[in-house]
């Protein structure tokens, strides 16, 4: 089987990081061998891996080293649960620097150091919130993740999230091969949650390929630092996540996404009683201006 | 040749225009120009200080050239820190010829590079601890430094170091200026903005200094010389004349200019500007701030020299009016015979000029002390107002071309046919293989200086020397050959 590449984005705490550690798991107990690349300063997507607080990234060991061509792979590439190979590319803590480069300095990195070897069958890159720039497109770049899957929720921040990342993945589709592979809703139970997504994922050209519901043994896992997979086999979200990783194995349906405008997604909102319809006439008034008139 | 008509002049832009797809033929007709004197404004005329259109080989610079290159780099007992990746620094070390006195890499830094030579680690976690470091090191290796300025390569406007608070900091600990200059070469449209913003820098990090602190003894005669960068010791044969009239030179800006001089301007009684374009920004300011006025000044060829010094001299007492008197007295012998030299065998040659702040115009009176005519002429990053000031000092109907491009250039020289072209090295040796005689007059072909009295029979010599050197007879061009070598061959079969 041919080295397939997943990138995972999504606005920020909508829980990626634990999606893809769950959905990782259960892809390498049904055989497959994977890599976790992160992207993002705070090195946190492979924690649930390791049992480990935080990973040495590999920005942090080529500051120590002096340089990024000192180090080896096998300085930064960990193995963990089921021999899932994890790595953080790092960054500088907030404010200062450029964690951009960072992501596209580790990625070169692991390109020319030959990480990406032939035994592996998937790799996902575990991206920051927001394409904020150039350095966290890195990731879906020529030759590197050709799907991406975008996690987000009913919640509206969470769609207008998802509907601006498609349209980041059309600048890029349009110049390679990268193509948006589906919606994974992480519920947070608004109302007709699976509905929405479906309705969204539906406009944008692409499908919500699970939901996944909420349940406290994700947290109970995460404080043992651990996935579902591990800590709980037989609990039902590992079920979930399973179901995940089968539909992820078998998922054929590719596509350069339609985002959609605004106003569209504000409709699909109204439709769906997540927001009211927009009485101009109220726009701008504070409440005691309104309880004037 | 005979000189081009204002008609013909016009037709020959046209015609270099026609070649260019339409909206870069609109953008670059705006640059160029036949002089017409009437002109009071040159905005009537011509468009300048605007962005490069893209394809063309513009032969501007940018705002670290402006910056480090210009302003900042000359003051000889500082270190100036090229902030960023190493090859800023190390391609614009000691290029420009700005003489100094001093013990290099004791107490004067100025042909050094001290660079942060960045790392990929420094861009993705930021360089202000490293600049930190840098300077404390400075510090113990060159304890005679008289402070410090930092230099903005484009990395550290991109990632957003804090270059500021690590300088506030540094003076606290070192006790000594530290200036961060934010000069980054992607801002603005050429080197222009880099002295602009050089000029700021200075405003507010070295200026105020010494307010307040009368300890400086001064003298009715003060004052100080702004925008002379002493290309081959230029300042120097400046300097001399201005002392020679009875005024006390408190300051050279920046050419061997020190930290100290800087903070001591604010105490004079006038500032005479030379190159106008990098440093009218910090007189403008002084003015206003310590109401000290200005004036421009033109120390290249004994005309323009007479002229100033009587102008400079008329702002002070008949003490300094009688010393510029016996100045201009003085040096006529010498200057006389330089002309008496030189004039006979530069008559009538024609001159096109293509260079940055002050030159294009200001060189003017020296080629026509002997004899010279300049045909055209361009500013690579000038305003309006230098084009305003360049419109009087060239002849009707001279080709005028602002951030000129390689192809203009060349179409205008082969049709002018200049005797000599006077620019800068990126365009040295395209015209040396046309076979036209040029000096670089950006670094005066490694010669100098060309200001002052002094000046001036090394200017005239220089342009003698490279204009009737007979090299130019063995240079074969294939337009000048009579017949084809071709046909030779078959002649003599």
């Amino acid at each position: 089987m041919a080295l397939r590449q997943c990138a995972i984005y999504g606005k920020g705490g909508i829980g990626k990081s634990t999606t893809t550690q769950n959905l990782v798991s259960a892809l390498a107990e049904l055989g497959n061998s994977v890599m976790i690349v992160g992207c993002d300063p705070k090195a946190d997507s492979t924690r649930l891996i390791l049992h480990a607080k935080a990973q040495t990234t590999i920005m942090s060991l080529a500051a120590e080293a002096g340089s990024v061509e000192d180090l080896e792979l096998e300085d930064v590439l960990k193995a963990g649960y089921r021999g899932i190979k994890c790595v953080e590319s790092g960054g500088p803590e907030p404010g200062v620097g450029c964690a951009g480069r960072g992501v596209i300095t580790a990625i070169n990195f692991l390109e020319e150091e030959g990480a990406y070897d032939d035994e592996l069958d998937f790799v996902f890159y575990d991206v920051l919130g927001d394409v904020v720039c150039g350095g966290f497109a890195m990731p879906i770049r020529e030759n590197k993740a050709q799907e991406i899957y975008i996690v987000c929720s009913g919640e509206m921040m969470a769609m207008y999230a998802a509907n601006n990342i498609a349209k980041g993945i059309v600048k890029y589709a349009n110049s390679g091969s990268v193509r948006l592979a589906g919606l994974i809703c992480n519920s947070r139970e608004t109302a007709r949650e699976d509905e929405l997504i479906s309705a969204l994922a539906a406009k944008i050209g692409t499908t919500m390929i699970h939901f996944v519901p909420r349940d406290n043994v994700v947290q109970r896992a995460e404080i043992r630092r651990m996935t579902v997979i591990e800590y709980e086999p037989e609990a039902k979200q590992a079920e979930e996540y399973r179901q995940l990783a089968i539909k992820i194995r078998d998922n054929k349906n590719f596509v350069i996404p339609t985002p959609i405008t605004m106003d569209e997604l504000e409709e699909l909102m109204m439709e769906f009683g997540i927001i009211d319809d927009v009485d101009e006439s109220i726009v701008g008034k504070t409440a005691a201006e309104e309880a004037v008139a | 040749m005979a000189a081009l008509t204002r008609e013909e002049t016009e037709a020959l832009i046209q015609e270099v225009l026609e070649i260019y797809p339409e909206q870069a033929r609109k953008d670059r007709a705006k640059h160029l120009a036949v002089n017409d004197q009437s002109l009071e404004k040159s905005n009537k005329c011509i468009t300048s200080n605007r962005k490069s259109q893209p394809g063309t080989m513009t032969i501007r610079g940018c705002a670290y050239a402006g910056s480090k290159g210009v302003v900042w780099g000359p003051i000889k007992d500082m270190i100036h820190i090229s902030h960023g990746p190493v090859g800023c620094g190390q391609y614009s070390r000691a290029g420009r010829r700005n003489y100094y006195v001093g013990t290099t890499g004791i107490n004067t830094f100025g042909t050094m590079n001290f660079t942060s030579d960045f790392q990929e680690k420094d861009i993705v976690f930021g360089g202000d601890k490293k600049l930190a470091k840098i300077m404390n090191e400075i510090e113990g290796l060159f304890p005679l430094n008289k402070g410090i300025s930092i230099q903005s390569e484009c990395p550290i406007g991109l990632i957003g170091d804090d270059i500021e608070a690590v300088a506030k900091k540094a003076n606290k600990e070192i006790g000594k200026p530290v200036v961060p200059v934010r000069c980054e070469g992607f801002r603005g449209v050429s080197q222009s903005l880099g002295h602009h913003i050089a000029n700021d820098a200075i405003r507010d990090w070295v200026l105020e200094n010494r307010d307040g602190d009368d300890s400086f003894p001064t003298t009715p005669y003060d004052v100080a010389v702004i925008g002379d960068y002493n290309i081959g010791g230029d300042a120097w044969a400046s300097r001399t004349l201005l002392e020679e009239m009875g005024l006390r030179v408190v300051a050279q800006w920046s050419g061997d200019g020190t930290i100290a001089e800087m903070e001591k301007t604010p105490k004079v009684k006038l500032n005479l500007i030379h190159c106008y374009r990098s440093m009218n920004y910090i007189a403008r300011h002084m003015e206003e701030k310590y109401k000290i006025p200005w004036i421009e000044y033109n120390f290249f060829g004994p005309t323009k020299i007479a002229e100033s010094l009587r102008k400079i001299a008329a702002l002070f007492d008949e003490t300094i009016q009688a010393g510029a008197e016996k100045v201009i007295a003085k040096y006529q012998a010498e200057y006389d015979a330089v002309i008496a030299k030189y004039k006979p065998r530069l008559t009538g040659k024609r001159v096109m000029l293509y260079v940055g702040g002050l030159r294009p115009r200001h060189v003017i009176g020296a080629y026509e002390d002997l004899g010279m005519e300049v045909v055209g002429t361009g500013y690579e990053f000038g305003h309006n107002d230098d084009y305003d000031r360049t419109i009087k000092e060239m002849g009707n109907a001279t080709l005028i071309y602002d951030d000129v491009t390689g192809y203009e250039f060349e179409e205008f020289v082969k049709r002018v046919q200049p005797d000599l072209i006077g620019s800068g090295i990126k365009e040295k040796y395209i015209f040396q293989k046309m076979g036209i005689p040029f000096r670089q007059m950006h670094s005066w072909d490694y010669s100098g200086p060309y200001h002052g009295y002094d000046g001036f029979a090394i200017f005239a010599r220089d342009m003698d020397m490279t204009l009737n050197n007979p090299c130019w007879k063995q240079v074969k061009v294939p337009w000048k050959t009579e017949e084809s070598p071709k046909v030779a061959i078959a002649a003599s079969a």
